[in-house]
């Protein structure tokens, strides 16, 4: 899928950066604002299917050698692990812990291991979209 | 104690580290790294056994699912020590004989993670109380002998042999389930203890019964018990230290342990009485005689464990009904049948793992285990024969050897049923001693034919593949082992029987334990010659003219009931299931997704609107509707407007795009009525999707009017439409109609329970995680899916395997 647009493809290496940032942005602003997990993972996964979209898969399989695959399957076991984890800890499956702490920089910051397990989310939305983007667009 | 439940985590941990072992650490043999689980976990085991025996028990509780009852309870007592050792002992012989046994050209990562797995799950069975832990652990059993038993997947054979005991052994599994499901639903109670505490109240239920039958049922298809057993003589495809392992020592004990387990639960039965004793007996008769036929020394041993494996079934049902007749003499007499089969059950893990060990040197060193081309082995491979000969006679129950006071011990147990006064059994009684007898004599005549077919006789080197030798000293270890076991039982049996045998007793009858001693002294003599002893004396002298005379009368076995073939029946069942399935398969899959989606809307117009039709739940009210402004009609008039385009546009570009139109719209809905999340990832995901569209349809072909009978067209159409109509009416009916309460009040308060303001996160993360969980698993499946189906299409010219 090989589409010669220097206009798009001059846009697109500005407009992914803003894309992948908004992705990070909505992310971390899941918790207590609009954004989280799946719609941040979704966001990312848009801009890297942009970029496909716009340069030919070679091109973006060098500048981002990253197995997709793995992306998905690491954030499965992400989401599995907190669930785990939370037993290791003597609590039930997938209880989730939260707490306020004192850190250098930031001040009083809100931690909470629902991060992990969204964290885990938005890879698995990440890996998988691009690798049923991939599988389809390659199959020649 | 922890250490129970490691003990069960500790082989899963392991075999997640095999595979970067086995390629950081080429040099040596993986199998040395494997061997120190088994063994670890058989000391940790061991250092228990005095506690055990004084009486203690160990338990452990989880919350793993408390909300559904189900706990991750460990427990560890007198049964399930005995089956830990076994498990854990014979384990790492197994190991280490497989060191020698598999060369480094085999995938040993595979074979040892299977074995791994394999031996976490069957401690999981053993240690587990809860019944649903235990029932995952049991199906786990299955799988991992599944993938061993398919070892070398390139032989037709193993396939078949593997699919064959899923099948079966997994079929039985849930039954077994279904049993547990009706236990709770009677007690309440997923626990095993508690059951067994609440066991009074249980008998007059309706689903008693079923229940009992149901849990007999996956107790007879692991333990290979007739008509179930024609799984394990093709499971002997698996290598050698595998049939050792699962299919003699531990996984097919499976099924006698849940019978020891529930028997107090059970017991007292009628039922539970008959089908496991009758059960039992016929197939210790079914199997000996089978054995007797065969020519591959494996499948002998097959249908020897298969018979020996009745014996105890049959032991354990006698026993039960000790608890029928409560406290009295009699009882007494049948609790030494459950003591019989508990030592049998040891003795026949030692003797029949020596023997597998023994034919599988004979096999590796001369290329075939066919009794007729062996013979004269016994000068060259003196070792192997020792071991085998110990075995041998072990199993016929001669001494000196275990084998022996344990069957005095079942003749005994056997011969105490013509006693019997209740369960109504009159003459019945009389039979089972005289099938017991038969059953030996066969048993006797097939020890004899592993003996003396294999090492004495005339050596004929021109029909072996290789020239015989002594197998290398490593690999004669493990068998020694259990040879030596077998003798030293003989005469050391009363250490067995009070640390290991009695404690378990506690565990099978826990009404009468502080009511009566109920583990015996074992003798091998008993100062006078009684029947039992008589009755060994005949198994050997029929034994011996049977043995000499064999092949006189092995022509009985092309007539009558030998034809009848079970499996025939089952291969017929697979196929005929395979026939149909496809049959109806190909009659609706037309591979016109066209046909799939008037399926899937005349199903749903059924179903759903059948049930709003039914119900009469009609009921609009748009009293509280809030008032529609006029961006929403804009916003309405447009989506209704791309719908009605779609139908008639020609290229499907334009197709995808007002697709997106309609996409895009719903997210705009969602902002006027303030979601910002969902028109967030309404949009995204719109965006998404069309990318993936585009991706699609640079493949497909030009997109061509396609020419359907005019009363399908109709047809599609009044789908189409009537779905639209149904799920409008659902819409306002479900606006007018408020049969529950609101469940938002319970989310209100996220920020103090979840810790966060986003409370549709916290919903996501938090309150409902266990469905983003699995959400998140389905996803991946879906594009690992994708990813198969498009990349991995079968190449079948570079594929190594027999179809």
């Amino acid at each position: 899928m090989k589409i010669n647009d220097v206009i798009l493809q001059t846009v697109t290496k500005l407009v992914v950066f803003i894309i992948l940032t908004f992705g990070v942005e909505l992310f971390f602003s899941g918790h207590n604002d609009p954004g989280g997990g799946f719609i941040g993972g979704l966001v990312l996964s848009s801009a890297l299917v942009l970029l496909f979209l716009v340069h030919d898969i070679e091109t973006v399989e060098k500048g981002i050698p990253v197995d997709f695959k793995k992306v998905a399957a690491v954030g499965v076991l992400f989401v599995v692990g907190t669930g785990v984890g939370a037993v290791l800890f003597g609590a039930s499956f997938l209880s989730q812990a939260f707490g306020h702490f004192e850190l250098p920089v930031f001040g009083s910051t809100e931690l909470a291991t629902v991060v992990l397990f969204e964290a885990g989310v938005a890879m698995a939305v990440v890996g998988t979209v691009v690798t049923i983007m991939l599988s389809i667009s390659e199959d020649v | 104690m922890l250490t129970i439940t490691m003990a069960i985590f500790i082989p899963f941990l392991a075999a997640i580290f095999i595979p970067s072992i086995y390629k950081g650490i080429p040099r040596v043999n993986i199998g040395w790294f494997v061997l120190i689980i088994p063994v670890t976990l058989f000391i940790m085991l061991a250092r228990n056994i005095s506690a055990i025996a004084a009486g203690e028990t160990y338990i452990q509780t989880i919350p793993w699912i408390p909300s559904a009852g189900i706990y991750f309870t460990t427990y560890l007592d007198g049964l399930s020590m005995i089956f830990g050792l076994l498990i854990t002992g014979v384990g790492s012989l197994v190991i280490l004989y497989s060191i020698y046994y598999l060369s480094a050209r085999e995938s040993l990562a595979h074979f040892y993670v299977y074995l791994l797995l394999f031996m976490g799950a069957m401690l999981g069975v053993v240690f587990s109380d809860n019944m649903m832990v235990l029932y995952v652990f049991w199906e786990l059993t299955s799988i991992s002998s599944f993938l061993l038993i398919a070892f070398w997947y390139h032989r037709k054979q193993s396939r078949y042999g593997a699919q064959k005991s899923l099948l079966i052994t997994v079929t039985g599994g849930i039954a077994m389930l279904a049993g547990f499901l009706m236990l709770y639903a009677m007690t309440g109670s997923f626990s095993i203890r508690e059951n067994i505490a609440s066991v009074g109240e249980l008998t007059g239920e309706a689903l008693f019964l079923p229940a009992l039958l149901l849990v007999l049922v996956g107790a007879f298809t692991k333990s290979a018990q007739f008509p179930f057993h024609i799984w394990l003589p093709d499971a002997m495809e698996a290598p050698t230290p595998v049939s050792a392992y699962l299919h003699s020592a531990t996984m097919v004990k499976a099924g006698i342990y849940i019978v020891a387990r529930f028997t107090p639960v059970f017991g007292g039965e009628p039922v539970w009485f008959y089908a496991v004793s009758a059960v039992g007996i016929f197939t210790l008769f079914w199997g000996s005689l089978n054995a007797v036929r065969q020519t591959d020394l494996k499948a002998l041993l097959a249908y020897s464990t298969i018979s020996q494996l009745g014996l105890v079934m049959s032991l354990f049902g006698l026993g039960s009904a000790a608890l029928h007749a409560g406290y009295s003499a009699n009882s007494v007499l049948y609790t030494q049948a459950t003591f019989a089969a508990l030592f049998h059950l040891v003795n026949h893990s030692t003797f029949k793992g020596a023997l597998f060990m023994m034919v599988g040197i004979v096999d590796l060193n001369v290329g075939t285990r066919d009794v007729r081309r062996l013979g004269g082995l016994m000068s060259l491979m003196p070792f192997t024969f020792t071991i085998a000969v110990i075995g041998s006679f072990s199993m016929a129950g001669l001494p000196p050897f275990n084998g022996f006071l344990s069957k005095e011990m079942f003749f005994e147990a056997m011969l105490t049923l013509r006693h019997l006064e209740f369960f109504s059994i009159g003459t019945w009684g009389t039979w089972f001693p005289v099938i017991a007898w038969i059953a030996s004599v066969f048993t006797f005549v097939y020890s004899m034919i592993i003996v003396f077919q294999t090492f004495l006789g005339e050596h004929q080197p021109d029909r072996l593949d290789r020239k015989a030798h002594e197998a290398p000293p490593g690999m004669l270890i493990a068998p020694s082992i259990l040879a030596l076991l077998v003798v030293t039982i003989f005469f050391f049996p009363n250490i067995i029987g009070q640390y290991l045998l009695r404690p378990a007793m506690a565990s099978i009858y826990p009404s009468l334990a502080g009511e009566m001693e109920l583990a015996p002294r074992i003798l091998a003599w008993h100062g006078k010659v009684d029947t039992p002893l008589l009755m060994t004396g005949g198994v050997v002298i029929l034994g011996i003219i049977l043995y000499r005379l064999l092949q006189y009368w092995r022509n009985i076995y092309e007539i009558g009931p030998f034809r009848w073939n079970l499996d025939a029946l089952y291969n017929g069942m697979l196929s005929f299931a395979e026939r149909s399935s496809s049959l109806l398969t190909n009659f609706y899959m037309t591979g016109d997704l066209r046909n799939y989606l008037s399926y899937i809307f005349a199903f749903f117009l059924l179903a759903v609107g059948g049930s709003l039709w039914f119900t009469g739940g009609f009921s609009f009210d748009m009293s509280n509707d809030a008032p529609i402004a006029l961006n929403e009609y804009i916003l309405v008039f447009v989506m209704a407007a791309a719908c009605v385009l779609m139908l008639f546009v020609r290229s499907r570009i334009t197709a995808i795009l007002l697709n997106g139109v309609l996409g895009y719209s719903i997210a705009l809905f969602f902002v006027f009525f303030r979601a910002p999340d969902l028109a967030l990832t309404q949009i995204v995901v719109e965006t998404v999707t069309t990318g993936l569209f585009l991706a699609c349809f640079y493949f497909l072909p030009e997109w061509k009017r396609e020419k359907s009978a005019q009363p399908t067209k109709i047809f599609n159409g009044l789908i189409a439409v009537s779905a639209g109509v149904v799920v409008t009416v659902i819409a306002l009916s479900v606006q007018g109609n408020k049969m529950f309460e609101s469940i938002s009040v319970y989310f209100e308060n996220a920020y103090d329970l979840a810790g966060g303001k986003n409370i549709v996160n916290t919903i996501l993360g938090d309150f409902r995680a266990f469905d983003t969980m699995l959400e998140v698993v389905v996803l991946f499946i879906a594009g690992i899916g994708v990813y198969t189906l498009v990349k991995l299409k079968a190449k079948k010219e570079e594929r190594d395997v027999e179809d």
